[in-house]
């Protein structure tokens, strides 16, 4: 028998059927940013609503220009500034419900203040007197996460558990251009999108990773596209308008309130100050581009909008701007005290039960402190 | 008094055990990973659990340990008790970030108010022919952060009661399954009422009077074969189970070595920035005027774990260990 017998006859038969799992047209983020100040949907927003979110943004603002200030009393070890960025701060923690979550990235303190958090308490990770200064079952805020992207996995995983226990509670995940390269952002969408976990992932788009600029970081046509790989909804939105930010988020949460699943929002915005007070962005960006995007301030388009509609007068921004100094005199002279430290604090939560180990170490330092004079 | 024929456990089904009697005791405990659903792991560790408790409490995760273990720490901060199993010990790597900057540090960083109780399983160590990437002794690297606890058992029913603490802990465990002792037996009886084991207890698997022979996980075993070999040569070894490197039971180590004089730490992990340098040093500062010898370390060669068909020459056996507990200076005492 030849070879060629032995192989009888074979006939090439198509592959077993094939067609996309889902349809991605519907996925797609529309083409342009969408925007209500300045267009026909401004007309169909809540006056309410926007006088609130013009109150956050003057409070917002006065809080980001503060807390720069703190850093240069020396009062904070740090400051990553919102400046500019204030439409998305407020809008993420207005959108939310009490029994909603919000896991917030180091630049988003403003969000957690927007939320109800106390800003002393937002504040304690970058004055440095301990990592995280709030109970996060308090305001359900997540501690402010510094490793980049790595608090969406967790947001996924809260929201999953919630509805496993069939509660209604949604979680909005804040994370930057930057922190979109990342790894546990590709794996905290993959797994909200195989779950249908009722998350809404904010994608702060600012233009800069520090001062990588987002040609650096990505080649995807918009970050909002990445969505339609992992089979949820993108949308695009334009990050200093506020009742854009608003309306698009809160679509997104009770989208996954109802059950449908995750969505990505991308917001264009821009990073006005530097990345924080330690670093100089005039070497590697120019006045012009900055200028440009102060034009597109949020303050100012929504400020724009409402007094152009009659919905603000004079009285109206002097209570605002009061409102947002009272704030600040607050939170100035709150900051200017002293925080109590307890050394002895660094032993007593790494372990439920401390080890013999630390109990030694601790008492180590008590015998030193109390040689130096000191009494914890 | 009759003796009832007990039909052998292995150490892989007493974990399983351990799982479905912290799944059925408390509705919080849920178990995550690759293949630990349908297929019940690629060591079946989690069979029928899955089946038994619904795929809710049981769940097949998308191929990403870094997203396991994330999505984990956030069902735990809603009050879940999740047990990760992460399929070899070189897979877990990627979960790391993860597992430092956060599993770690929670409860640190929010003064408690946010403690996370996650147990993350991990198969470790070789001796099972593993090709590369199959058979890492990953110890040192946990150990060496603050706020996780590493356990691992040597023998079937601590395998059980050490599983089952971990899984009941307020704090996340990184709990060490010698895979090559997976298909181990000895008298443990699923039948019987279980005990859960403390953590941070070691415990003296063999009484001795020459030396202690300080181990854990796989090398328990063979720590003991060395014993019963050294009683050839005349030596009377002493075998400590430390079965927690994290907490580590500083009493009991040092409790046996001030009897016996003299130390040989024994383990997989390479020497050199292995867990033998650390157990060394804590001996020899709280026992120093009872050594009678350097405390020595037989380990892993400080290489990239070898091809199977080379792995026996790295891991340590009988002889390296005898040879260790010869040299003690033991020419002191003629």
């Amino acid at each position: 028998m030849t070879v060629m017998e032995q192989r009888g006859a074979y006939r090439p038969s198509p592959p077993p059927a094939w067609q996309p799992r889902t349809d991605p047209a519907p996925l797609l983020p529309d083409a342009e940013p969408y925007r209500v100040l300045g267009t026909e949907a401004a007309g169909k927003a809540d006056p309410g609503l926007l006088r609130r979110l013009y109150g956050e943004l003057v409070r917002g603002r006065r809080y980001n220009a503060q807390a720069t200030a703190l850093t240069k009393q020396g009062r904070l070890a740090v400051y990553p500034s919102s400046t500019g960025q204030e439409a998305c701060e407020v809008a993420a923690a207005l959108v939310l419900q009490d029994r909603d979550w919000l896991f917030p990235s180091y630049r988003d303190t403003l969000a957690a203040v927007a939320r109800g958090l106390d800003p002393v308490q937002a504040l304690t990770l970058l004055r440095g007197d301990w990592h995280t200064g709030y109970d996060p079952h308090e305001h359900r805020v997540a501690p402010l996460c510094t490793p980049l992207a790595t608090q969406l996995p967790h947001a996924v995983g809260l929201a999953h558990a919630a509805r496993l226990k069939g509660d209604d509670v949604v979680a909005l995940a804040m994370v930057g251009d930057g922190g979109t390269s990342e790894g546990d952002f590709h794996e905290a969408l993959n797994f909200a999108a195989v779950w249908q976990a009722p998350v809404v992932f904010l994608v702060q788009n600012n233009g800069f990773a520090i001062s990588v600029p987002l040609a650096k970081q990505t080649a995807a046509p918009s970050l909002a596209h990445k969505a339609v790989g992992y089979g949820m909804p993108g949308r695009l939105v334009d990050g200093n308008d506020a009742a854009a930010v608003h309306e698009v988020l809160a679509d997104a949460v009770r989208r996954a309130r109802e059950g449908g699943g995750p969505t990505l929002v991308e917001a264009i915005t821009y990073r006005v100050e530097a990345h924080t007070n330690a670093d100089d962005a005039t070497r590697y960006r120019g006045d012009t581009e900055v200028d440009a995007w102060r034009d597109h301030d949020p303050i100012k388009l929504l400020e724009h909008e409402l007094t152009t509609r009659g919905l603000l007068d004079d009285a109206g921004i002097q209570a605002a701007r009061d409102a947002a100094e009272t704030m600040a005199a607050d939170l100035r002279e709150r900051m200017n005290q002293d925080p109590a430290l307890d050394p002895m604090d660094l032993f007593d939560h790494v372990y439920a039960e401390q080890t013999q180990q630390l109990r030694e170490q601790r008492a180590q330092l008590q015998a030193e402190l109390e040689a130096e004079g000191e009494t914890p | 008094m009759t003796t009832v024929a007990v039909k052998p456990a292995t150490m892989a089904q007493a974990l399983t055990r351990a799982m479905r009697d912290a799944m059925a005791a408390d509705p919080t405990v849920h178990v995550m990973g690759e293949d630990v659903g349908t297929l019940g792991g690629v060591f079946r560790v989690t069979d029928g659990l899955a089946k038994e408790f619904g795929e809710d409490r049981c769940t097949d995760t998308p191929l990403a340990e870094a997203g396991i273990l994330g999505t984990a720490v956030g069902m735990a901060m809603y009050g879940l008790r999740p047990v990760v199993e992460m399929q070899f010990d070189a897979f877990a790597y990627p979960a790391f970030e993860q597992l430092i900057s956060h599993v770690a540090r929670m409860r640190n960083r929010t003064r408690g108010a946010m403690p996370l109780p996650i147990t993350i399983r991990v198969p470790y160590g070789g001796g099972i022919g593993g090709v590369e990437h199959h058979s890492d002794s990953s110890e040192a690297y946990y150990l060496a952060t603050p706020g996780l606890h590493v356990v691992t058992p040597a023998t079937v029913a601590d395998a059980y009661g050490l599983l089952r603490a971990s899984i009941a802990s307020d704090d996340p465990v990184v709990f060490l399954e010698p895979k090559r002792l997976y298909w181990s037996k000895d008298s443990w009886n699923p039948d019987e009422p279980q005990s859960v084991e403390p953590i941070g207890r070691a415990v003296v698997r063999r009484s001795g009077r020459s030396a202690t022979l300080i181990t854990y996980g796989p090398s328990v075993p063979v720590c003991l074969e060395a014993a019963e070999a050294a009683r050839a040569e005349g030596w009377d070894l002493e075998v400590v189970d430390l079965r927690s490197l994290v907490p580590f039971d500083d009493e009991t180590v040092c409790a046996s070595v001030r009897r016996t004089g003299r130390a040989v730490v024994v383990h997989e992990s390479g020497g050199f920035g292995g867990p033998g340098g650390e157990i060394a040093a804590r001996v020899t500062e709280r026992c120093f005027h009872h050594l009678e010898a350097p405390v020595l370390r037989v380990a892993g060669f400080d290489i990239p774990y070898p091809p199977p068909m080379l792995e026996r020459h790295h891991l340590p056996g009988v002889d390296r260990i005898l040879d260790a507990v010869g040299r003690l200076q033991w020419e002191a005492e003629s």
